[in-house]
């Protein structure tokens, strides 16, 4: 990723070349979406940062996002924990004055930073996603309990992890008596015709660029991603 | 009740086969007193939800897309879809397979691996929009058979359901639907300023401190306002709220609990379903009992 002493070179105006290669990927995601282009036409007003719920928890605000962004600098989005500290609620969207869409561009940052395989390979929002995305390839169905216990053993060290999974033995108690959590998954009958719909489809998205990138960090958590 | 008169295709949603039977059970027995027909589609499979849709875009529209081809497969139905997060994502789907050519054409052939197509034709609803849009509130009203008076509601409707893909509407920063239809069944409902601010979510899981901060907002304004529940429209909005009031009342140092249900219970309790048809056993906090038996309407 885009070395510091890379940018400080750099003449006035000039991306450097990491920056030119992110921002190409972000721009044929953004292309992709119903009016993604509007981007150009913020007037950083800050609505959308207001109008967050969880602008308080993030590094960089959905304002700043776009001011990095417009600057030259996607390389610090990524990595901030801003992307994942979003909850998707499209608060910002709905009032941006310039119909921005705000929600589906973080969606966009968060499917380069994970191509590129920027953060800690036990980062809570990764291991969630995989872990669901596991489950429904498997039984064409969510199966909670099998999806939580894998994101609790996952998230952080085994043994940690065994922990995790036994603070979490009372909610799930709790759930089966009151008959809200399935022991075993359902499978829907169709499960093969579904594996080859995913399949077919994997092989139409195989990203065309595919750039080399380190994890930042080897530490788990929230801890692990911004400042 | 008048004949049926309208039928729907119905894409329960993962939630509503575990943590949100509840919902499950109560909107049958909503749409059965009023003969309106529900038939599930066969075999539907998970829609993918965001967290698929952030990772593998191709991949989360072509199985979502599944389940449209299967409904259209049982007949020319709207397609009911009780969870926020289902509803969304699968009117998203059929949007963007509207509006984006490049994504149709990855998408058909995707489907075409399994033998299927799709038109997209079919319209995605909520069932609180169905119930005020198609029935309406004035005969919802007449349909009833007993009054919710007594019964005081902080109406919840969350964010996936009111923004993102705009429902019925117009107001999407201070809805009024839910409100409007609980009034005119007898009961009060408070005037709730956070009913469309996020709960979180899944940060509730993966972030937890600030999926407990929002959620404790929500609550503790509801107490604040005494209202006796809150009714959600979603499963994930109801088991955020209702499954973490013993840690947010001790983080809170009060006691913020309160019985959190689905539209569809308070509602089906005034039509005079059987409340035991209506899922209340599995509420973790209790409704009292004496809530459940409610005086004939008009009385
Ligand atoms: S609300 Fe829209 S215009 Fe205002 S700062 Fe945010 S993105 Fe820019
Ligand atoms: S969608 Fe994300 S960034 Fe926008 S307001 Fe909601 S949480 Fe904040
Ligand atoms: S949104 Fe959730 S409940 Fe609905 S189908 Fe998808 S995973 Fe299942
Ligand atoms: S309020 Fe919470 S659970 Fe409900 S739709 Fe919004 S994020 Fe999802």
């Amino acid at each position: 990723m885009a070395a510091r002493s890379e940018q400080s070179t750099q003449a006035p105006g000039m991306l450097p070349q990491s920056e030119r290669v992110l921002r190409e990927a972000f721009l044929q995601q953004v292309e992709r979406i119903p009016g993604g282009e509007k981007l150009r036409r913020c007037i950083q007003c800050g609505t959308c940062t207001g109008s967050c719920p969880v602008s308080y928890a993030m590094d960089l605000t959905p304002r700043e996002v776009i001011a990095r962004f417009r600057a030259g600098d996607i390389d610090s989005i990524l990595r901030s924990r801003t992307i994942w500290t979003c909850a998707s609620c499209y608060m910002c969207t709905t009032r941006c004055p310039s119909g921005i869409k705000i929600t589906d561009l973080l969606y966009a940052l968060k499917r380069i930073s994970m191509d590129r395989g920027i953060h800690a390979a036990r980062f809570p929002v990764h291991v969630l996603s995989e872990s669901f995305v596991r489950t429904v390839n498997r039984h064409g169905r969510n199966w909670e309990t099998g999806m939580m216990e894998r994101y609790w053993r996952r998230t952080t060290t085994p043994v940690l992890g065994l922990v995790n999974m036994l603070r979490q033995a009372p909610l799930f108690l709790r759930l089966r008596r009151h008959g809200r959590a399935h022991v075993l998954p359902k499978r829907i009958r169709g499960i093969r015709q579904l594996q080859a719909i995913i399949a077919r489809a994997e092989q139409i998205e195989r990203p065309v660029e595919s750039i080399e990138s380190k994890p930042i960090t080897r530490r788990v958590g929230y801890e692990s991603i911004g400042s | 009740m008048a004949a049926p008169t309208t039928d729907y295709a119905y894409f329960p949603g993962c939630s509503l086969e575990s943590t949100g039977i509840a919902y499950d059970k109560s909107l049958r027995a909503v749409f059965r007193a009023l003969g309106l027909g529900l038939h599930e589609i066969d075999d539907w499979n998970c829609c993918g939800a965001t967290a698929y849709m952030s990772v593998k875009e191709t991949v989360s529209f072509a199985i979502s897309a599944r389940n449209l081809a299967l409904a259209e497969r049982q007949g020319p139905r709207d397609i009911v879809a009780p969870c926020s997060a289902c509803f969304l994502v699968l009117a998203k789907t059929r949007r963007f397979l509207q509006e984006r050519p490049a994504l149709r054409e990855k998408v058909d052939e995707a489907l075409a691996a399994a033998e299927l197509s799709c038109e997209c034709r079919a319209r995605i609803r909520h069932p609180l929009e169905v119930l005020v849009n198609d029935v309406g509130i004035a005969q919802l009203r007449a349909a009833a058979k007993r009054s919710l008076r007594g019964h005081r509601f902080a109406c919840y409707y969350g964010c996936q359901m009111v923004r993102p893909e705009r429902y019925f509407e117009p107001d999407r920063e201070f809805p009024m639907a839910m409100d409007d239809l609980f009034r005119a069944l007898g009961a009060a409902t408070v005037d709730y300023p956070l009913k469309v601010r996020c709960c979180g979510g899944m940060q509730m899981v993966t972030n937890e401190p600030v999926g407990l901060d929002l959620t404790q907002g929500l609550l503790d304004c509801a107490v604040s306002l005494g209202a006796t529940a809150i009714v959600t429209t979603c499963p994930m909005c109801q088991f955020n709220l209702e499954l973490y009031q013993d840690k947010i009342t001790a983080r809170a140092g009060r006691d913020l609990h309160l019985p959190v249900l689905f539209f569809t219970q308070p509602l089906g309790l005034a039509l005079g379903c059987d409340p035991a048809a209506l899922g209340f056993e599995h509420q973790v906090v209790p409704v009292p009992g004496d809530s459940l038996t409610l005086a004939e309407a008009g009385s």
